[in-house]
């Protein structure tokens, strides 16, 4: 392995966008991590280990909202659950690695690194190689890890305004990945239409956990139908 | 207080959704219509994380991620580099919130 590695290269490279976004939301986490008593080791611990950016927000509130660790693990689980789904597609792309690339790269899946590697075919990605994946996916997490460190240390204070500029900019990777593929097929494009409607809905009823989860499925399910005979 | 202890638990947690399908994929065969929806869901999931999410970016005021987001649209359809989309949704939030919110 080598930084010269054109596959790692051009991983880091794609990964980059999704790292600059993390790094000031990560420095927010580390300052809210430091208000709810966490030491600057214990925030930068948990997004090593966890490394799940709502989770972590979600959890750091519910600490300083005196919620038991029980509890704030259970919610963390279900938030997360949609992870199961989005690894199920990375892993059917990764069929051919060994199963030490599969497992170690799997640990990396964020709904950000998920939305570009299965939609930034063509244009944004070129191949899925494990050192293409494996450049993606750490520089992605080493924005998120150092974030959470300079906040954490500075316990600084990060605008209001730069942290919701960045998080609708990552609305705008999942919206700049979803449109381009969605106007090559109308299924598709119906499939995210469809999963939009069914997550809005459920949202009445159910945490955002399940209905990502729930709304996923089904629409994706309603894909096996409408695309039967197409391809 | 064991606040290590909680973060091992959220990790092990965390982890394990997105551990299962690197050791359980390869051993089933998986019939066709499994492979359709597993293509569909990149879509699904997507729509699912956008909408009603991007409208509650700012709590107080909704407008600001629907405006953010419909920038990000208009340059997607424009077939813009992805990093210039974002890049498009960034500086509209920013601009609305020194400007107007």
């Amino acid at each position: 392995m080598s930084f010269k590695d054109p596959h790692l290269k051009l991983g880091i490279k794609t990964g980059l966008p999704i790292a600059l976004s993390y790094f000031p939301i990560a420095i927010a986490f580390g300052a809210l991590a430091n208000q709810a008593q966490l030491t600057w080791l214990e925030g930068v611990m948990m997004s090593c280990l966890v490394y799940a950016g709502a989770s972590q927000f979600v959890s750091v509130s519910l600490l300083l909202a005196g919620t038991g660790y029980l509890q704030i693990v259970t919610t963390t689980l279900i938030l997360n659950l949609r992870h199961l789904i989005m690894s199920l597609v990375v892993n059917d792309q990764m069929r051919d690695f060994s199963p030490a690339w599969k497992s170690g790269l799997s640990f990396f899946i964020t709904d950000e690194t998920f939305a570009l590697v299965t939609l930034g075919n063509g244009k944004n990605i070129n191949q899925t190689t494990p050192m293409f994946l494996a450049g993606l996916m750490v520089t992605a997490y080493l924005g998120w890890v150092s974030g959470t460190l300079v906040g954490g240390l500075g316990a600084s204070f990060i605008p209001v305004q730069i942290t919701t500029a960045m998080t609708v900019g990552l609305y705008g990777l999942f919206i700049g990945l979803l449109v381009p593929s969605a106007r090559k097929s109308r299924s598709f494009a119906l499939i995210a239409v469809l999963s939009m409607i069914i997550n809005w809905g459920l949202g009445h009823w159910l945490d955002r956990g399940w209905t990502i989860v729930i709304a996923t499925m089904s629409a994706a399910g309603v894909g096996i139908f409408i695309r039967e005979g197409e391809e | 207080m064991k606040i290590p202890l909680l973060i091992l638990g959220m990790a092990l947690v965390t982890y394990l959704p997105r551990l299962l399908p690197a050791i359980f994929l390869d051993r089933f065969r998986f019939p066709a219509w499994f492979k359709t929806w597993l293509k569909s869901i990149p879509y699904a999931a997507l729509g699912a994380l956008i909408f009603p999410g991007v409208l509650l970016v700012d709590q107080d005021q909704p407008l600001v991620g629907l405006l953010g987001g419909l920038a990000a649209l208009g340059l997607s359809l424009l077939d813009l580099h992805i990093t210039l989309v974002m890049v498009g949704s960034i500086c509209t939030v920013l601009l609305l919130q020194f400007f107007l919110f």
